[in-house]
């Protein structure tokens, strides 16, 4: 082992982790501080505010001032509770539906002659870095009531009344599903690209039918892509904003949304950054298994 | 009964999937160019809302400082995302491993109200007037990581055997990266690049949070727009947002692939040649072999 310190590896390692730890790890320190804070009408808006010409004495009367208000406010007012219960139904729920709609696809994908595949995934690739605020305002306009689909479906004359989709639950549906659908087909096709579907012959040849064949086969070896999906998908829908406030209604209620009007509209901080912990203790779990996966994937990778 | 083959349902499924992606897109598109004020009724065809929207400043504007944020940030996050690619491949076992791959991971998934809140308060309590400058910064930090998530899965399938040829012709470590390595992996590197860029594009949550009075960027100004109602503007900017990303990734895509052909052929060329001295090698160990026994 050598005993001068490699200072180039150091630099290396040093650089982007000072970044990230002072821009991305110590930030949540100040939520959970502004959680404990409370809301004045004051710049800024929150006190106690840190007087460092006080010294020991400022950080005592500073930590003193600090109480479980918001929390208790949280637990108190029904409003936060149904909002973390329905993002939690809202992003399950889409997950669902993302991986039904999901699955056809990556699994046609997989099933392409192999020279079309990598014009596929450009495809499917494509619509995830046009903006997304775009394709959600591209829905107002398919989905609101004199829209494109219910001008369609009179003109059909499939319905005679249009069908009020836009701000209600079922628009938001839609404009998850849409949005996440490439961050589940894309994992998806990964693993199903991978499967030896000479596999599948062999159960047919054994007397599998074609459904338990599927089940058996096809499901157990796409379940690292089943997963990596649902997380990809879940955890951002559970925080969404853009989708709930634009194509939702009033009575959409999604933990983002919320946290947003406490911030922007109600300007209490504090209250915010409580929601805020609460979401983040909600998710923390999946965000670490998560995280577990990719170095897992990242490390079969190399080999 | 042939499970494996391509199949209508493969063929009914792909089709619907790609419809659903696509015609809202289409339709966004088709109605930029409508004469009409209603968005969602044709009245023939007309370019007026594309010269109306390049007459509106405040558009401009925020189209400008966008442009400044997505450059500025993506540059920084692609330098900060390679060195992070290369500590979580190549620097081995070091404390807080662990911990440097959740803070690379954990920003792909954290929902944007939560990042974009903590930055803000980070930036209220060291005082920094939010701008520009903490727009720009925030954008680093987030898309820095995908950058990191791109890299890295090309670093690992690299060669490493090139740069320790490199070191054993006697390259430091630092030319080494430089002249072998950086070369070798720069598509990536570029396609990295303009994900960060569009990422910082395409940001309306965190930005709104890390910005202050003055700082607008195109997201902030489309939403304030979008929930006072549809407006054709709207549609003919999104249209020239969708044609500037599709014609940077199909570009990207393109340069990639020629990239990977071109490797291909090397890869190619290096094992004909292997093999060459390879052969040539046994001929003349066999010759060298042979050469005494005949001669004796």
């Amino acid at each position: 082992m050598k005993n001068n310190v490699n200072w180039g590896r150091v630099a290396l390692i040093a650089i982007p982790f000072l970044w990230l730890f002072f821009l991305f790890l110590l930030p949540f320190g100040s939520v959970i501080k502004m959680s404990l804070s409370d809301m004045a009408t004051a710049r800024p808006p929150y006190t106690p505010v840190f007087n460092s010409e006080e010294g020991i004495i400022g950080l005592w009367t500073l930590i003193s001032e600090f109480d479980l208000e918001n929390y208790l406010l949280l637990t108190e007012d029904e409003l936060y509770w149904r909002s973390y219960f329905s993002s939690l139904k809202i992003a399950t729920l889409s997950t669902i539906f993302t991986l039904l709609i999901g699955f056809p696809i990556a699994y046609g994908m997989a099933k392409t002659p192999s020279q079309w595949r990598a014009t596929l995934v450009m495809l499917i690739i494509l619509p995830f870095w046009t903006s997304f605020l775009i394709r959600v305002y591209a829905w107002i306009g398919i989905l609101k009531q004199e829209g494109l689909l219910n001008n369609a479906l009179i003109y059909f004359g499939i319905i005679d009344q249009p069908l009020v989709i836009l701000n209600t639950d079922i628009a938001v549906y839609i404009g998850i599903v849409y949005s996440y659908l490439p961050f589940m087909v894309l994992p998806l096709y990964a693993t199903l690209e991978k499967i030896d579907y000479s596999l599948l012959e062999a159960a047919l040849d054994l007397g599998c039918s074609q459904f338990k064949t599927f089940w058996v086969i096809v499901v157990p070896l796409a379940l690292p892509g089943i997963i990596a999906g649902c997380f990809l998908v879940f955890i951002p829908a559970m925080g969404e904003f853009v989708i709930p406030d634009l194509l939702g209604g009033s009575s959409t209620l999604m933990i983002g949304k919320t946290l947003w009007g406490e911030f922007f509209n109600n300007r209490d901080w504090p209250v915010s950054s409580a929601v805020a912990v609460i979401l983040l203790m909600l998710l923390i779990v999946p965000i670490v298994l998560f995280q577990k996966m990719q170095e897992k994937e990242l490390k079969e990778q190399g080999q | 009964m042939n499970i494996n083959r391509f199949s209508w349902f493969n063929i009914t499924s792909l089709t619907l999937g790609f419809a659903f992606l696509y015609i809202p897109i289409l339709l966004l598109i088709v109605f930029s160019f409508n004469k009409s004020k209603l968005v969602t009724v044709w009245g023939g065809f007309s370019t007026k809302w594309y010269s109306s929207l390049f007459q509106n400043e405040a558009f401009m504007d925020a189209a400008l400082m966008t442009l400044k944020v997505g450059v500025v940030s993506a540059t920084f996050a692609t330098i900060l995302g390679t060195l992070a690619a290369l500590v979580i491949t190549r620097a081995g076992f070091f404390r807080g491993r662990t911990l440097f791959a959740g803070m690379i991971y954990a920003p792909l998934v954290m929902p944007e109200v939560i990042t974009g809140l903590s930055l803000l308060l980070l930036f209220v309590a060291i005082g920094w007037d939010r701008g520009f400058w903490t727009i720009t910064v925030a954008h680093i930090t987030f898309s820095m990581c995908y950058v990191a998530v791109v890299v890295s899965s090309r670093l690992v399938t690299f060669d490493e055997s090139l740069e320790e040829a490199a070191l054993d012709l006697g390259c430091t470590k630092f030319s080494a990266f430089f002249q072998v390595t950086l070369p070798i992996i720069a598509p990536s590197i570029a396609a990295a690049w303009l994900l960060a860029f569009t990422l910082s594009l395409d940001d309306l949550v965190i930005a709104s949070f890390a910005s202050g009075p003055g700082a607008t960027t195109l997201p902030m100004k489309i939403y304030s727009q979008v929930r006072l109602g549809l407006k054709p503007e709207i549609n003919a900017l999104s249209t020239i947002l969708i044609v500037i990303v599709s014609i940077g990734v199909i570009t990207a895509s393109i340069v990639t692939k020629r990239a990977t052909m071109k490797k291909r052929f090397y890869e190619q060329q290096a094992n004909a040649q292997t093999a060459l001295h390879r052969c040539s090698n046994s001929i003349f160990k066999r010759y060298y072999n042979n050469c005494p026994k005949g001669g004796t």
